[in-house]
């Protein structure tokens, strides 16, 4: 397939991954941010073919993952009314709340709904006019657009049953906050390629300028991600610390201004609750208040506030990039990829998942 | 969550509303309707990089071209000459 087979060439990824072995000459650690590239990277094989001196750190780039469980809790409330119906990606629906998942609540009677896109929740909402539609909406800037589009959409068509139940997080404050974390000791980072294809490169320069830290936005495929390396860790060596954008294929300067447009008509930044990681100021996406009757959180109350995370689960550690998941006494014993005690184990951007699915348990 | 794959637009159909613009997209051969609001400029024959079911860009094919050319900027990394360059 075009844009895809030419660069998971294995020729080529040896070569890099030769370069890479030669131009390494202290540690590094380094930071994927996205969930998608720590699955390509384990996938792939390439954790264990890089240099002894270079330890990925898996970052939180998994929205899945950091989605709040009293959110969970709610979408789980939503879905056990008998006049709604609950529209979700699918890898939400095994996330475990504070009492089961969404999964368990289906099997239970209650109206959950799995979807490819909202715009699909958007048609569902169109033909069953009896029935109220909330559609789940988790996502970093990447999802952001098509979200904010699907409002619009419901806008137009003048629908009265479409609600959205928004977790949107926003990649650069996380980062920041992991650099002012003091247990992390991360040297470099791989930034989100499909992030930055809609908010393109330019929102990272701050943290390049406060922190003095390489950030290389990367791609997803192998021969991406190695580049993304070979590009950081040069600047490593140099004692440089520059914003590079391996992905120029797909991402520019000031990324996608249509789609960051249909974000700023429907969206505006808020403050954020991160599953494992706690509050990070102005982190988030929230309905604005011209949207605010189709927002879900508008329109059905909670019911209770009693949510708990699972104390067995150190999600936050991994999330965090303080922990491998091997490191868990849990891993591949209690939690499974059919039975998690946390999202990480559940997503398929989770690390957890991605140890436990393609490297050894 | 954030995964997107490249499709190349197959048909491009006529729509009232920008925001309702679709294409049809294949991706190797599989079709699918693909929403393309946020490529107002994306053509026929384009590829373009599809999530959830929305097009976020078209693909640069020159930058595309560029990445797999890379061995060239590799051998100034490091100095040394490199005679067996891939991209030939």
């Amino acid at each position: 397939m075009k844009y895809l087979d030419e660069y998971r060439d294995v020729a080529i990824v040896k070569r890099y991954l030769e370069k890479l072995h030669r131009i390494t000459t202290r540690n590094w650690s380094i930071m994927e941010i996205c969930g998608g590239q720590t699955h390509s990277l384990v996938k792939n094989g390439i954790v264990d073919l890089l240099p002894e001196k270079i330890t990925m750190v898996h970052g939180p780039g998994c929205p899945v993952c950091v989605t709040p469980v009293e959110l969970i809790d709610k979408a789980i409330q939503i879905a056990h009314r008998k006049d709604t119906v609950l529209c979700s990606f699918g890898d939400m629906i095994r996330v475990p709340g504070t009492s089961g998942s969404l999964l368990k609540a289906k099997a239970e009677g209650a109206n959950v709904r799995v979807v490819y896109s909202p715009l699909d929740a958007v048609k569902f909402a169109n033909q069953n006019p009896g029935k109220k539609v909330v559609f789940f909406a988790v996502g970093f800037e990447t999802t952001a657009p098509v979200n904010a589009l699907s409002l619009l959409q419901a806008e137009q068509l003048g629908l009265k049953n479409y609600f959205m139940l928004t977790s949107h997080v926003l990649v650069p404050p996380a980062m920041d906050a992991l650099l002012q974390d003091k247990e992390s000791k991360i040297n470099g980072f791989l930034a989100a390629g499909h992030v930055c294809t809609v908010m393109g490169t330019k929102q990272y320069l701050p943290i390049v300028n406060k922190y003095k830290v390489p950030i290389v936005i990367s791609g997803f495929e192998p021969v991406d991600l190695i580049q993304g390396l070979l590009k950081c860790v040069d600047q490593l060596e140099r004692g440089e610390s520059k914003l590079d954008n391996q992905y120029a294929r797909v991402v520019n300067k000031e990324g996608n201004l249509e789609a960051r447009r249909l974000i700023d008509e429907v969206f505006e930044v808020v403050d954020r609750s991160w599953r494992g990681i706690g509050v990070l100021v102005n982190s988030g996406l929230g309905i604005k208040e011209k949207y605010r009757h189709l927002d879900a959180d508008n329109n059905y109350k909670s019911e209770f506030a009693g949510s708990v995370e699972d104390d067995g689960c150190m999600a936050g550690l991994i999330l965090r990039g303080l922990r491998k998941p091997r490191q868990c006494q849990h891993f591949g014993k209690l939690c499974t990829p059919e039975n998690p005690l946390g999202a990480p184990m559940v997503s398929s951007e989770g690390a957890c998942a991605a140890y436990y699915n393609f490297s050894y348990v | 969550m954030c995964l997107a794959i490249p499709g190349k637009i197959i048909e491009i159909q006529a729509a009232e509303n920008e925001l309702f613009r679709v294409g049809s997209i294949s991706f190797d051969g599989m079709l699918r309707e693909v929403n393309l609001a946020a490529v107002p400029e994306a053509k026929v024959g384009d590829y373009v990089l599809v999530h959830v079911g929305m097009a976020l860009n078209i693909i640069d094919e020159d930058e595309a071209n560029k990445t797999l050319d890379y061995f060239r900027e590799l051998d100034q990394m490091d100095n040394e000459p490199d005679n067996d360059d891939l991209t030939d």
